[in-house]
């Protein structure tokens, strides 16, 4: 057997899966939005119409489409450096030599990820009341006006990036913390020879150092927020005034609420050409900037 | 691979093989088998009376399959995409018109002909209704729901409301009353913005049809239609209504019995969560009401569920006899006492259990005013959006003319596809 043929022999399973299981729905997907297919499909062929580009076309003049995409974005432009910074500064608090319980708290700060995002967003939706919430009595003893959180179209949007940058923080927390781990400690003590306050060992060791898992949790982060679906799902079905309705949430209500299958493979194939889009745009950015 | 572990294998194999063979085996012991989904609590307490049947109908096996209601839109459609539809389901009215449509559904005149005991003029008109669809008959109802106001009677009397309003004005004014005595903070009725029940209603008490053309378009510019928009509008504007969806209210039951709101639009199934909810001392204070309309009594929804055969139903005979022994009143009277479910019969409310309960006799009054949904597989759709303008306009996002044009033109784009069909005729089980 030539050593060509015995490699594609070796990979012949693994391909065949991914051909099946991913590459094949992909091609069914792109199929599927070029026709209005729909429950009358399913029903009687003769109502299956090719459409051409219609239903992009319709969709790009939809304002809801519009919207969902400026929550989305919204979403990611707010969502992903608060995420960033709050995983990572947990991180450092955690690896700083003065923490004590690091177990404990390495737990504690990770436990919101595993939990089921159903469970906290019953706990979340008490905190956050406007008449009973512990977040509005709080902001009373300040002297502040309650403020309806979940209710008012303005206040939607940052109260389910908050609850989702609380809720997924833990997960990049540990990727920083095997990061900073990974760091000589003879970097520091060098920089501290030199005179180093923390903050220069920080911006001048610590953040180069970090750089690829910098790369790596941006990209799996902004993937993540890009599909945005289960924090509004659960919190405030897209309410109030259609203020929190995502392009995934779209994409669900059309596929799977209203059957809409043309539809809701348009809008997932508009998705995954902004993800590619933002997603080599920072590849880009990165390896301009050498930290690839 | 060696001689122990191919038997092991073969040995799984033929467990596999047995157990597949000892279900259908045992299947086939029992005669006929009619496979059976219901829905939610309902579906836990029919099982309670499925024994019964059995023993009444010897040679009949019903294999129940309970099914959450979240799911069972999804469930059933992917069950019609694989052919893998049961016998006999309890259909959420609306969504009668979409399974017909797509021809999934027995027609029932024939068997309802052949069966005096499921006496049609014994229905409530706009139950029975719901289930007939360009002259066929394709279910019957099991239990209805419409909704009414529920209402805070000693908060009405201490704001000098003495009798239940019957019409738009005097409800009205009663709200006005209510909200000046209960001050800023509390408020005369609750309307969820996230329900498009309340809405719709009042929708219906009107003369023009919410559809024109067959369900081709939108009747939404109808003067009726913005004079409910503008009936609607005018609660949120003057304040009588909180501008909140049900997310947030934490707790309904506990909001009324604090007086949060005094009026709340809900249906049957409330008046067992308000029995128990409520603390004793409320006891007397609150009753239920039929809905007012423009001018009087106005209809409402006739929602609930009606049982179905599907065309793909392995045994016909034997499904339409477990629907037709469940439709029986004496089952009826059983189902509401273990359920609180309304029957959508007339014999079954002279029973005392609900002919003397005070809470279900305005569902009684309204049930005879009760009108199905416009009967087009769209309607869902339809009505959601009725609910996302109807929040715009509570919110003063919209005015009345302008929300009115935009329901027509959602409406007419959802419609699209029926009316695409209508003119080449290839809409499934539709009358030739």
């Amino acid at each position: 057997m030539k050593p060509s043929l015995a490699g594609w022999a070796f990979a012949a399973p693994a391909l065949t899966v991914i051909a099946l299981f991913f590459v094949l729905p992909v091609i069914a997907a792109l199929g599927l939005s070029v026709t209005d297919f729909d429950i009358y499909a399913l029903a009687d062929q003769r109502n299956l119409r090719f459409v051409g580009l219609d239903n992009y076309i319709k969709l790009l003049g939809n304002p809801l489409f519009w919207k969902a995409l400026g929550n989305t974005l919204y979403f990611v432009v707010a969502g992903v450096p608060l995420s960033i910074f709050v995983s990572l500064a947990a991180a450092l608090l955690l690896h700083s030599k003065l923490a004590r319980f690091k177990p404990v708290f390495r737990t504690a700060l990770f436990a919101p990820v595993v939990t089921t995002v159903v469970a906290v967003a019953v706990i979340w939706r008490y905190l956050f009341h406007t008449r009973y919430g512990a977040a509005n009595w709080g902001l009373s003893l300040v002297g502040i006006d309650p403020v309806d959180w979940f209710g008012d179209p303005r206040w939607a949007m940052p109260s389910i990036i908050l609850f989702a940058v609380w809720k997924n923080f833990g997960y990049n927390m540990i990727i920083f913390l095997a990061g900073l781990q990974a760091i000589p400690e003879d970097l520091y003590e060098a920089a501290r020879i030199d005179g180093a306050s923390w903050w220069r060992q920080l911006v001048h060791v610590t953040l180069p150092m970090l750089g690829p898992v910098l790369l790596l949790v941006g990209i799996l982060t902004m993937a993540g927020y890009f599909q945005l679906f289960a924090e509004p799902y659960v919190m405030t079905q897209g309410g109030p005034l259609q203020s929190t309705v995502s392009v995934l949430y779209l994409m669900y209500e059309e596929g799977f609420k209203w059957w809409n299958l043309g539809n809701a493979s348009a809008v997932a194939f508009l998705l995954f050409l902004l993800m590619t889009a933002t997603t080599s745009g920072l590849l880009w950015f990165a390896r301009r900037r050498g930290a690839e | 691979m060696n001689t122990g572990l191919r038997a092991w294998a073969l040995a799984c194999v033929a467990a596999l093989a047995c157990v597949a063979g000892c279900a259908r085996h045992s299947e086939a012991q029992g005669g006929t088998v009619v496979r059976f989904w219901a829905m939610g609590y309902e579906g836990e307490v029919v099982a309670q009376l499925l024994p019964e049947f059995e023993r009444t109908h010897p040679g009949i096996k019903v294999r129940l399959q309970q099914q959450p209601w979240t799911a069972a839109h999804e469930k059933l459609l992917t069950a019609f995409a694989g052919n893998a539809l049961p016998d006999v389901v309890p259909l959420g009215n609306t969504w009668i018109p979409e399974f017909a449509a797509l021809g999934a559904l027995e027609p029932l005149d024939a068997r309802l002909k052949a069966t005096p005991a499921v006496d049609v003029a014994d229905y409530f008109e706009g139950a029975w209704d719901s289930g007939v669809i360009d002259g066929r008959t394709y279910a019957v109802p099991w239990y209805v729901e419409t909704r009414v106001p529920y209402y805070r009677r000693d908060l009405l009397a201490k704001a000098g409301v003495t009798a239940p309003p019957k019409d738009w004005t005097t409800w009205r004014a009663s709200m006005v009353a209510l909200k000046r005595a209960a001050g800023a903070d509390k408020y005369a009725v609750l309307l969820p913005l996230n329900e498009f029940e309340p809405l719709l209603n009042l929708a219906v008490q009107q003369p023009e049809p919410l559809l024109r053309d067959g369900g081709r378009f939108g009747n939404f510019r109808s003067a009726s239609y913005k004079r409910t928009l503008a009936f609607y509008k005018s609660l949120f504007d003057e304040d009588l209504a909180p501008r909140v969806d049900n997310t947030r209210i934490s707790n309904v039951w506990d909001e009324f019995g604090k007086g949060y709101f005094s009026y709340y639009i809900s249906g049957p199934w409330n008046i067992a969560e308000f029995r128990k909810r409520l603390p004793p001392a409320l006891a007397d204070d609150w009753m239920t009401m039929p809905l007012p309309g423009p001018d009087g009594p106005g209809a409402s929804i006739a929602g609930g569920t009606s049982f179905v055969i599907f065309k793909s139903a392995r045994n016909k005979d034997a499904a339409w006899q477990l629907i037709a022994w469940l439709s029986e009143p004496a089952q009826q009277v059983r189902i509401h006492a273990l359920t609180g479910d309304l029957p959508p019969r007339r014999s079954p409310w002279q029973t005392p259990a609900l002919a003397n309960d005070p809470y279900a006799r305005a569902f009684r009054d309204q049930l005879e005013r009760a009108v199905p949904a416009p009967k087009v597989p769209e309607w869902e759709r339809i009505a959601t959006e009725i609910r996302l303008v109807g929040e715009q306009v509570a919110n003063d996002k919209m005015s009345v003319d302008v929300a009115a044009a935009e329901m027509d033109r959602r409406a007419d784009a959802i419609l699209e596809k029926r009316r695409w069909m209508l003119d080449h005729h290839t809409l499934p089980g539709a009358a030739p």
